[in-house]
């Protein structure tokens, strides 16, 4: 049955009101543009929360202005406790991992490109991806709203770690109520996150325009499909464990705590027979193919990136599509190591061990491709570009460390410290960052039909850059003197000499936190006033590049393409031009 | 591998693989509702984990389940679900066979063993309650022996609830001809899942608790 598929959606007109168009659109290119601007609201209230902490981490006596206003107990004064710190931390780190990190790469950039760049016409089910942009919508509200339940947002980190989070507002401020809205707003995400997977594998395997072989999708494509089969297989037991966690909350069960705990000076009499270990099985089976989730769309949009502005071919296409499935199928074996410290059979972390340093080949196959894409290119050092290579840089600076914590005898020692901040900010908070922006300047031109402006795109990548480093490199050091993390103050103990460290960290942080608002106003300024774009102002292969900037509602008005080459023939010797579109029918004499 | 991979054009030499075909032959929908079981196997995966987890670390599980009425109303259950399996099969092949009205009667067929069940399972419910078990204590032994019980058999009993819903959906406008057979059959896909994920449930909670004299 090799019948050409029909088109799904938008066989028919475009819709015409304001409230069918724009807010409760089918389209991809909306609902992409929906989840973008999601993540852009994310990312700055999450940037906001970690500035609030940096300053009180070094001033720990500054009243901070308004903060009182927000939340009169958790900062009279505008003092935070440290309780609130830790809510802040919580939901710094909640914000930016879901809402953020797993949010734009994939399902902002996600569902704007995938359809366009097979040649589609949409995604394979419109109607779930617009009901999962709204459940993923309501699972914000639910956990911003945590912010203003009388005694806050809950404070028991990103992972909710029980007991902690599982035995109610005994344990500390925001483990009442506000840890029940983050365990409602975790499972929302889960189901928004679900569909979204399962309409990207379909879309990906069924919805490819004739001539589109799977050795011929963009990298971008490649890294889109893999998340979605890692979300798909991973969001499903934290659904299962949020349930659970529910269950202990509200339901009174014991899943996850066990009998004879003594909480705030108080044995808890109504808990038996439960174990917190189990939570962090089911939760870092999850978690730690999440991390993935977060980087490989990353992998994808850099190694897009690089190919075009070094005008080469990718160095190792097939080698970039192995290796991408190795690491999402090697994602799945070593969610142990994040345990190394709650108590495991030695044997048990050697096996986890020996998995986890496995992904440093892939990475390493991937890292080695992308460095020789840029051998010997001819580069084009665009914003775009230098976030891509950015990317490169972090990725490797970060990985680097996750060998060392890989080794139970060195975790041990680093675990609760600040090398495992440095270690996961770099290579998967701001790398995946560094995509987004490289993503955002690279597509921009298409989705929003004007160019942004590149000197302004420059000063706010060096401050970016430099400043990221000048944050997150002294964590590995602090790590390793034995700086301990989740502390709110490091006034009275033998951290105390560190503070300078700290402060100079802090200084950096404000600094990259405003040159953000560089950023910000490109974005809008160019959005409305900057220079119009034409079809392909890159100079790209793949198929968004032949529609125009920003595409019809069908992407390709009704002439669907076909498609002859590889997405990165750049640099083609006896060619027209020095690349060759993916729909060109040209032939050029092959080169062995 | 050439660095530039040599035109070819698209023909019908090309493989299933190539683009602007469905690789496995089916409707996206169909294809969607694999990948929706495939997920929803594992969140089911997940809890039979963690049930088997409290399980083991228990000390006295209890044992309550005796043969008559609940392992004798257990399989009656389990009996009614795989006819209803058998009764879907029919739907499916009446409406490829554009039988219309008998789809939507083999479905309803199926829907009603589905709502039997469910009624079926209230009543085993309700006799539990009624000897004392709740979410978090029981007469017998330990405590989350009512919380993996209620917690896995109530995902279950929900999803069965579902799909009566999903199947009366369907049948009504394939009754009045909106729907095509495909719906038929990818309700179908996850009627027979909801079925299959009984078939784990039936004996890792009924009959590993049955009472032994």
């Amino acid at each position: 049955m090799a019948e050409a598929h029909a088109p799904t959606a938008h066989a028919q007109h475009a819709p015409q009101g304001f409230i069918r168009k724009y807010i409760f659109s089918l389209d991809h290119k909306v609902i992409g543009k929906q989840y973008y601007f999601l993540a852009l609201f994310s990312v700055f209230v999450g940037l906001l929360l970690s500035i609030l902490m940096r300053w009180h981490l070094v001033w720990p006596d500054a009243h901070i202005p308004l903060l009182d206003k927000l939340s009169p107990v958790g900062a009279p004064g505008g003092l935070m406790t440290p309780e609130y710190y830790l809510s802040l931390m919580t939901m710094h780190g909640t914000i930016m991992i879901f809402f953020v990190l797993t949010t734009a790469p994939q399902s902002g950039f996600g569902n704007y490109f995938l359809p366009i760049q097979i040649g589609a016409e949409d995604m394979a089910f419109p109607r779930l991806n617009m009901l999962s942009f709204w459940v993923t919508l309501a699972a914000l509200l639910t956990l911003l709203s945590s912010f203003f339940v009388s005694d806050g947002p809950p404070l028991a980190g990103w992972t909710a770690y029980p007991p902690l989070s599982a035995v109610g507002s005994v344990s500390g401020p925001g483990e009442g109520l506000g840890q029940d809205l983050w365990v409602i707003s975790i499972a929302l995400f889960c189901v928004g996150a679900l569909l979204g997977a399962l309409n990207f594998i379909a879309t990906t395997l069924e919805l490819r325009t004739r001539g589109m072989k799977l050795m011929r999708l963009p990298l971008t494509c490649w890294a889109w499909f893999i998340t979605a089969i890692v979300g798909l297989l991973s969001f499903a037991v934290l659904f299962a464990a949020g349930v659970l966690l529910l269950l202990d909350r509200v339901g009174g069960t014991s899943f996850f705590v066990p009998a004879g705990l003594i909480v705030s000076d108080k044995i808890l009499s109504n808990h038996s027979g439960g174990s917190p270990l189990l939570y962090q099985h089911l939760f870092w089976f999850f978690g730690h193919p999440e991390v993935y989730i977060a980087i490989l769309p990353g992998m994808g949009i850099t190694s897009h990136i690089l190919s075009c502005f070094s005008r080469k071919p990718i160095f190792g296409y097939r080698a970039m599509t192995y290796s991408l499935m190795a690491i999402g199928f090697l994602s799945f074996t070593v969610w142990g190591h994040h345990m190394f410290v709650s108590g495991m059979s030695p044997y048990t972390a050697f096996a986890f061990s020996v998995m986890t340093m496995a992904i440093g080949v892939p990475s390493a196959i991937k890292t080695f491709n992308w460095l020789g894409t840029l051998w010997g290119g001819r580069l084009r050092l665009t914003t775009a570009m230098l976030f891509s290579i950015g990317f490169v840089s972090l990725f490797v600076s970060g990985g680097l460390s996750g060998l060392f914590l890989a080794q139970p005898p060195v975790d041990v020692n680093l675990h609760a410290t600040y090398f495992v901040v440095g270690h996961f900010h770099l290579v998967m908070g701001v790398a995946a960052i560094f995509a987004m922006f490289g993503g955002t300047f690279y597509w921009f031109p298409k989705m929003f039909g004007r160019m942004m402006n590149e000197t302004l795109g420059k000063i706010h990548f060096w401050l970016t850059f430099v400043g990221v480093y000048a944050i997150f490199m002294p964590m590995h050091y602090l790590g390793v003197e034995g700086n301990v993390r989740r502390y709110s103050t490091f006034i009275d103990d033998f951290m105390q000499p560190l503070l300078p460290v700290h402060k100079f960290m802090s200084i950096w942080a404000f600094i990259v936190g405003g040159a953000q608002l560089i950023f910000i106003f490109n974005l809008f300024w160019s959005m409305f006033k900057g220079e119009k774009a034409g079809i392909n102002p890159w100079e790209s292969t793949s198929l968004e590049w032949t529609v125009p900037s920003p595409p019809p509602h069908d992407n390709f008005a009704g002439k669907i393409p076909v498609v002859y080459h590889g997405p990165y023939e750049y640099g083609v010797p006896g060619a027209e031009k020095d690349y060759i579109m993916q729909d060109s029918p040209e032939v050029v004499a092959e080169s062995h | 591998m050439a660095s530039h991979e040599a035109v070819s054009i698209p023909g019908a030499t090309e493989s299933v693989w190539s683009g602007g075909a469905s690789p496995y032959a089916v409707v996206p929908k169909k294809l969607g509702m694999w990948l929706f079981i495939l997920s929803d196997a594992i969140t089911f995966a997940a809890l039979i984990v963690a049930y088997s987890y409290v399980r083991v670390a228990s000390e006295n599980w209890p044992r309550p389940f005796a043969l008559w009425p609940s392992i004798v109303n257990a399989t009656v259950m389990t009996v009614v679900l795989l006819t209803s399996s058998v009764t879907m099969v029919m739907a499916v092949r009446a409406a490829k066979l554009e039988m219309r009205k008998a789809a939507a009667g083999w479905m309803v067929a199926t829907l009603s063993g589905g709502i039997l069940f469910d009624i079926l399972h209230v009543r085993e419910w309700l006799g539990l309650i009624d000897e004392g078990v709740r979410l978090f204590k029981n007469p017998w032994g330990a405590p989350m022996f009512g919380a993996s019980f209620f917690a896995l058999t109530g995902l279950h009993m929900l999803h069965v609830t579902i799909g009566v819903v999903y199947l009366a959906v369907v049948a009504a406008c394939i009754a009045r001809g909106k729907l095509t057979s495909d719906d038929v059959e990818v309700s179908g896909l996850y009627w027979h899942f909801v079925d299959l994920v009984w078939m784990f449930l039936f004996p890792l909670i009924y009959l590993m608790s049955a009472k032994t004299a």
